[in-house]
Order: C-alpha cells, then structure tokens, then sequence
C-alpha cells in the first residue's frame, strides 16, 4: 500500500458537515401553479439540478431539507403550506420561486397571500414570472453558499 | 340568436308562459342569446320546465352585486343553459333583494348546481334553499363576508387558523 492510497485529511468536523449539506440538498417541490412546471425543466436534462447535487425530489417534507415554493399561495392554502414546512426535519431551507410565491405577484386581492415570507421563513427569493431555469440554479448556487457561511451548531 | 334558434325557443317560452303565469317577467336578446327574467318565487318551477323542455345542461350560475344601479334589486342569479340535443342556449335571470337573499336550489333538477350555489353562496350570499351542503367552497370557512360583493374591499385578505376545514374528517380522527 501507498502513501497515496492510506492518506489521511484533517479538516474540521463543521466544515465537512457543511459540504455535505450544501452537496446533497433534496429538494421538495410545493408547486401550486406555473413555476412549478418550470421546475419540472430544472430537474430534467437540459438545466440538470444535478449537477448542483439537488436532483432527488421528494415528495414527502420527512425526506427532503429544500423546499422549494413554486407558485401562488393563497390564504386557504396557508396553514397547509406552514405544516408541511413543519413536517420538514432540521436543517431546512425553503426557496422561494417567482412572483407569486415571493410577493403575491399580480394576485393583489382578497385571496392570495402577499409574499410565503409571512408564514415561512425564507432563505432565497427568485424574482421572474416564471423565472428561467437558470435564475432557479442561481437560487440553489446562492443557498449553497450560505449553507457554506452558516455555522453548523 | 339565429332566425332557426329563434324558431326554436319561441315555442318553448310560449308553452312555459303558459303553464305559469307571470313566472316571466321579461325577455331579452343579449349577445345572442335569449335571455328570461324569471320570479323569485317561480323560478325554480320555471328551471324545471326548461330542463323539461330539453336543457340538459346547467353551465354555470353566476352572481351579479348592481350595487350602485338605481331602480333595482341589489342582487341577479343568472343561469347558463345549454341543451346538448338541440344545441341551445338562454340565460335566465333572477333579481334577489339585499334583504331577503332566499332562492330556490335547483341541485333537485341539475347535480352541477350543487357547486355552482356553493360557489355563488361563497362569492355573493345567497341562500340557496333546498341545497344539500351550502358551505363555502372557494375561500375558507373562517372567512367573514363576501368576497364579490362590490361593498368588500378587494384587497382585504384573511387568515385561516388550521387546515381543519380542508379534510374535517381526517382531522377528527
């Protein structure tokens, strides 16, 4: 055996659990209209999440540390989106996708809830209607980083 | 309306005037279709003779606030017919008054009127008598007024407490 192959790394325990966080977020898509759509064109071929690490989507919060709010929510809509983001183990991230979810968008009326951030908290907002599936690997690069720059405990 | 459509209908309408008088109070031709304005009290027996008569299909009810039209009821429930066979149309309309918002259900004479008055319940008020489950169906239940009456403030939004009215009866379990 060589060196090579028996090496051995020092590095900091937080610094590792960082890297595998940031590489390896599973993403939840609560898509409620369009966007949702649109993110169907970032997980596939041609824009591959993958490549960032965030390709298996879940479909149920237990599994997955990324949601992804694609869409209009409205106020009956509201507590659902709220338990489903409580059902979400620790850590978790929640992006959140275009006009809609992010601000209400052009839904300024009695039902449509102005902006997830009043329910949820919210690490990434993507502006766009809906945004370009560039815009959304954007979102999971700039959540990488701050998973980089948080402090794991 | 066509001169073949108008062929059509006028015996019809002639044969429902006849069987119940003063059940229409008006008719009108708007956009091409026709149009009846049927009594409040009538108007479910006038629905029936028109389902009798062929209109097989309820498309839609709409609500209408006239709010700040003079010399009028506050309220119109109007109703999209369809008839499959004979390909055709009439609205009918009926005035509700602000201080008594009773109609006639007709979830007895079409089943796609038990969500259609659900959806008119919720958006305007009305009372659909004879409706098997008027609860609101768009917005949730805690929500207080109307949402399309032209006297709620269209921005006004609010919040829903729980999800308990969304499965009540997985929620009991």
């Amino acid at each position: 055996m060589t060196a090579h192959e028996t090496g051995v790394i020092t590095t900091r325990v937080d610094e590792v659990i960082r890297w595998g966080r940031k590489n390896s977020l599973w993403p939840l898509p609560f898509g409620t209209a369009c966007c949702a759509i649109e993110f169907m064109g970032v997980v596939s071929s041609v824009f591959d999440v993958s490549r960032f690490g965030a390709e298996l989507v879940r479909f149920s919060p237990r599994q997955s540390d990324m949601m992804i709010v694609a869409g209009t929510i409205n106020y009956k809509m509201g507590p659902v989106l709220r338990r489903i983001y409580e059902q979400m183990a620790d850590p978790k991230w929640v992006i959140s996708m275009g006009a809609c979810a992010s601000s209400g968008g052009f839904y300024d009326n009695y039902a449509t809830i102005q902006g997830i951030d009043q329910i949820i908290p919210v690490d990434v907002f993507i502006p766009g209607c809906p945004p370009r599936p560039e815009a959304i690997l954007d979102a999971v690069l700039k959540l990488q980083a701050k998973i980089d720059r948080t402090p794991t405990k | 309306m066509s001169k073949n459509e108008r062929e059509q209908l006028r015996p019809i309408v002639d044969d429902i005037k006849g069987r119940l008088p003063g059940a229409i109070l008006n008719e009108e031709d708007s956009f091409g279709d026709l149009v009846l304005v049927a009594d409040r009290k009538q108007s479910h027996d006038v629905m029936k003779q028109l389902r009798a008569q062929g209109f097989d299909l309820l498309a839609d009810i709409a609500g209408v606030d006239l709010l700040k039209v003079e010399h009028t009821e506050r309220f119109l429930v109007v109703y999209n017919l369809y008839s499959i066979p004979r390909d055709l149309r009439v609205r009918v309309k009926v005035y509700v008054p602000e201080d008594d918002m009773n109609v006639p259900s007709v979830t007895d004479i079409w089943q796609s009127a038990n969500w259609a008055e659900r959806e008119a319940y919720d958006m305007f008020g009305f009372h659909f008598e004879g409706h098997p489950n008027l609860v609101r169906i768009l917005t949730h239940r805690q929500f207080e007024g109307h949402a399309l009456r032209k006297d709620y403030p269209v921005m006004k939004g609010q919040w829903a407490s729980g999800v308990s009215d969304l499965m009540p009866d997985m929620e009991r379990e």
